[in-house]
């Protein structure tokens, strides 16, 4: 490999565009740097009252009364909620992504928004008061009396599997390998992925190495607390104002759990602080809805840091098996995986996207996955970015790590050696599309990080590589023409990170446009059609291709202004940077911007408009090399080098990549490192503020290098693959790579933080 | 006996006059009372920064703050960074170098990295981590929030010589 010129940032471009590739300012920029841009907490309307919420002090309890009254009758209370206040819904089936990762009882969904008979976690929610300020409201609460049964709680998967296990639902009944069983347990479903016979494939192998690997609860750390706000309307419409990472799916739990229709509910995106996942479930909107109707006032909610913790989903703590087998020449020939899964209080952990992602980094012929859906006294848990795919890559990339190790094969070569390509079948069923794993492990390999030296004691250098599927989902776009030339882009994908840009940029490269020439604006669930949610890494290439077809069918409509200002037939006109010319007499030419200006007097206004349900998303591969130095002493692990690499496809906003990039592999390392619920045994965490949920703090860090491998994606015209997720996946076992490379200590439990390291290296001394 | 307290402060170079609770925060009354709600809460005890404001010429988590007790004070929010139209360099910085995402944690960051450039104005990239460590961003991993404030240091060490 030809060692190649360092740059912090670097971006392996294959195609040159004129406005994708650059770094605009972004359109929301100016907002958000002043102060101006209104986020879920900062909507102010007349006459508004604010909520608060009371949450279980138990992990697990019998309710066995609630008495409000109390809270009724103090100065300022303006209205009480409890799951009383719900309508009946029977045996309903809420649709997936209402109530978990699958279909859900719609009575479930209710109860994990206001607890019914039972509280199934510390800070689930069981009644809101609506008062004349914060304060009232949160005195209130205190006054509200709930007796309680106390049950003995269970936390982790494999203590929830076990047979004496206390059972959070009595009417929970195990799917096992799709089929319905009347086993009442706390594994809601197990399923199986299998290919080819891995018995037969593990007799093939010269060396094989299984281990076993535990992985704690973490959170997706954003920034600002969840804030939801409505008005019930005298007409019976519902007005809703929130923070989320889906309005329509905002309005259609909302609808579900209210028993409404979807039409009689108007959601409006307000500016959102960070997601990463946690921001797809509705947790305050229906309570407000409520609280809103009982007072004939609007209702504002807003989560603390405790309830952020304690009562939204955090992502699923996980005991995972994994068994590899290879020849001595260094190929995977089978593989063997065991993933159980914490759902939290009610079925729904994201193990079937972690079964789907745990080996298809690589071309193994015969596999079996198992995954098991297992409840505990947690939070309900959440998608946080590539749900599931970063603990599954933890044991995965370990193993594969030890393997390369004992065939004294370099990690990095026996990856690409292996690595899936374009037809590799997966274990769940689907042949790999055009990927980019070999070019990812390529531009590792001849990277001026990894070709340099590493000296000096207790440093150790580790890689690893992630991949995720990345969804496409609908999305829809109109765009307005206006007389000077400029376009109007309307989209409902609510931006999280620079997505108004890298949309518009897609909409100008069409239309021959600068980026400056396009306004972007985020709209309610009423001004656009459906969109899906920002999650999944679907935003750039999916509402992308919405905004590239909304131009092109601008595209063709000036074309037939054009057609008609020269009496011609459409065929016979062309266009290209921003120019219409005559096929027959190319310096017959109109701008863009004086097509624009004739609108009128050739037809009326044009608006171009397209929705979207596109199928082929594009995985995205993620690869890190890290170099850490570990102190014996304390057992302090300090990431010195790091640099994460991506397949975009095509990056639109180098710069956004990058910042998915750096922060993506930021929370890896924080989940590697450091985070943690830290629960009592009485099911109480124990870290409940972001002083000892400690984050990375930018002491913590060096840079963050990147490097931007583009491999096209077929499925999307500029080649795009969605980058939000996939670089979350490596950090942990890169680290614990490196960690093993540092002491010769291999770390099979997160976080490896100091007490971890420090028993490793007790443990390895008094062995010897 | 009235249950709220007279305050007269200066904000963002404005004398200005408000009522608070006894037991209302410096940041509940920015954004509840006044309606400054450039300032964000991000966990209401100190610890993340986004409501990070300047009291008096330190920086302060303004969560952490009584309102009763900015009586006199001069206080600068996100929206006094700028000048009129024109953006502070860290704001046009932070726009260039893409060092926000979902730009909740923005407002406290801009606050902080003004105040250490007021003092000392080349930082290394060693004191402005740890000078920023008390502001915690989810989104960037800091990267590009570090090289924005480093620009703007370079340019004024360039424009000084």
């Amino acid at each position: 490999m030809s060692t190649q010129s360092y740059e912090p940032n670097m971006v392996l471009s294959k195609k040159q565009y004129k406005v994708l590739g650059t770094r605009p300012v972004r359109h929301d920029g100016a907002d958000k740097v002043t102060g101006r841009a209104i986020y879920g907490a900062d909507i102010q309307l007349t006459g508004l009252l604010h909520g608060a919420i009371l949450r279980s002090p138990h992990a697990h309890a019998r309710i066995k009364s609630v008495d409000t009254s109390k809270a009724e009758s103090l100065p300022g209370v303006k209205a009480v909620t409890t799951s009383e206040d719900f309508p009946e819904v029977g045996n309903k089936i809420a649709p997936s992504g209402a109530g978990g990762a699958g279909p859900a009882p719609l009575k479930k969904v209710q109860s994990n928004i206001l607890a019914m008979d039972k509280v199934l976690y510390k800070g689930h929610a069981i009644a809101a008061v609506a008062a004349t300020n914060i304060h009232v409201a949160q005195e209130a609460i205190g006054l509200i009396d709930v007796e309680y049964e106390v049950l003995p709680p269970v936390l982790t998967a494999p203590d929830a599997m076990g047979k004496d296990a206390p059972i959070l639902h009595d009417d929970l009944k195990t799917i096992e390998l799709g089929e319905q069983t009347n086993t009442v347990s706390n594994i809601s479903s197990h399923y199986q992925f299998k290919l080819g016979d891995v018995d037969k494939g593990f007799k093939k192998a010269d060396i094989v190495i299984e281990r076993e690997f535990d992985t704690s609860t973490v959170h997706q750390g954003y920034i600002e607390p969840h804030a939801g706000t409505a008005l019930w309307n005298n007409d019976g419409r519902i007005q809703i104002w929130c923070s989320t990472q889906g309005s329509f799916t905002v309005r259609s739990v909302t609808a579900l759990v209210l028993d409404l229709p979807e039409s009689s509910i108007k959601v409006t995106p307000l500016e959102i602080g960070g997601g990463f996942g946690g921001k797809i479930p509705v947790y305050l909107d229906p309570v407000a809805a409520l609280l809103s109707k009982k007072s004939g006032k609007p209702v504002k909610i807003v989560m603390g840091r405790q309830d952020v913790l304690e009562g939204s989903g955090p992502t699923p703590g996980s005991h995972i098996k994994v068994k590899i087998g290879a020849t001595k020449d260094g190929n995977l020939v089978a593989a063997q995986a065991s993933l159980a899964f914490e759902a939290g209080a009610y079925p729904g952990a994201m193990v079937i996207p972690a079964g789907m992602c745990v080996f298809a980094a690589y071309d193994i012929k015969d596999v079996i996955v198992d995954g098991y859906d297992v409840v505990v006294n947690k939070p309900s848990t959440a998608a946080y970015r590539a749900p599931g795919a970063p603990n599954a890559a933890f044991a995965t990339e370990t193993v594969i790590d030890e393997i390369a190790q004992e065939l004294q094969i370099d990690p990095i070569d026996f990856r690409r050696k292996n690595a899936a390509t374009e037809g590799t079948r997966r274990a769940d069923g689907p042949k790999h599309q055009r990927i980019g794993c070999t070019e990812l492990l390529e531009a590792m390999e001849g990277h001026p990080h990894y070709q340099s030296p590493l000296e000096g004691p207790n440093r150790g250098r580790g890689v690893a590589i992630g991949y995720w599927f990345n969804v496409g989902l609908q999305s829809s776009c109109t765009i307005s023409v206006n007389p000077d030339g400029t376009v109007a882009l309307v989209e409902g994908s609510t931006d999280i990170g620079g997505t108004r840009t890298s949309i518009s940029m897609q909409a100008a490269e069409v239309l021959g446009l600068q980026v400056q020439d396009v306004q972007p604006t985020v709209v309610d669930t009423d001004s656009v059609g459906y969109t899906d949610l920002t999650g999944g890494s679907r935003v750039t290439y999916s509402t992308g291709m919405a905004a590239i077809q909304a131009a092109e069918d601008v595209k063709q409509q000036m074309i037939g202004r054009v057609a008609k200002l020269w009496e011609t037939e459409p065929d016979q006109v062309e266009f290209s940077d921003g120019t219409f010319r005559a096929k027959s007499d190319p310096g017959k030419q109109l701008s863009f911007k004086e097509v624009a200006a004739k609108a009128a007097s050739t037809g009326g206004p044009i608006v171009g408009r397209a929705a979207v349900n596109p199928s082929s998303a594009g995985g995205s591969f993620a690869g890190n090399i890290v170099d850490v130095e570990v102190d014996p002493e304390t057992g302090k692990t300090t990431v010195l080098r790091f640099t994460a690499f991506q397949d975009a496809g095509k990056a639109i906003h180098p710069s956004y990549v990058e910042g998915q990039m750096q922060g993506g592999s930021v929370q890896g390392i924080g989940w590697a490192l450091n985070e943690e619920y830290y629960m009592t045994p009485d099911g109480v965490m124990a870290n409940s503020s972001l002083l000892d949920y400690r984050t990375p703090t930018s002491l913590d860090l060096p840079m963050i290098d990147t490097v931007i491998v583009e491999v096209a994606n077929p499925g999307h015209p500029f080649g795009v693959r969605g980058v939000g997720e996939a670089n979350i996946i490596p950090p942990t076992p890169a680290l614990a790579n490196a960690i093993h490379n540092a002491l010769g200590i291999r770390l099979r439990k997160l976080p490896m933080n100091p007490v971890k390291v420090m028993e490793a290296i007790w443990a390895k001394d008094g062995s010897n | 006996m009235p249950s709220k307290t007279r305050v007269v402060t200066t904000i963002n170079g404005e004398e200005t006059e408000f009522l608070c609770e006894p037991r209302q925060s410096l940041l509940e009354c920015l954004r509840d009372v006044l309606g400054l709600t450039g300032t964000k809460e991000g966990c209401n005890d100190g610890n993340c920064g986004a409501c990070t404001v300047m009291l008096d010429g330190r920086i302060v988590t303004s969560c952490l703050v009584l309102g009763v007790e900015a009586q006199g004070s001069q206080i600068t929010t996100v929206e006094g960074i700028a000048a009129g139209q024109e953006l502070d360099p860290l704001q046009q910085a932070f726009l260039e170098g893409a060092a926000l995402q979902c730009g909740i944690c923005t407002p406290g960051f801009l606050v902080a990295a003004k105040a250490l450039l007021g003092r000392e104005p080349n930082p290394s990239e060693e004191r402005i981590r740890f000078w920023l460590a008390n502001n915690l961003c989810r989104c960037t991993g800091y990267d590009k929030i570090i090289r924005s404030i480093q620009k703007v240091a370079a340019d004024r060490q360039g424009a000084n010589t």
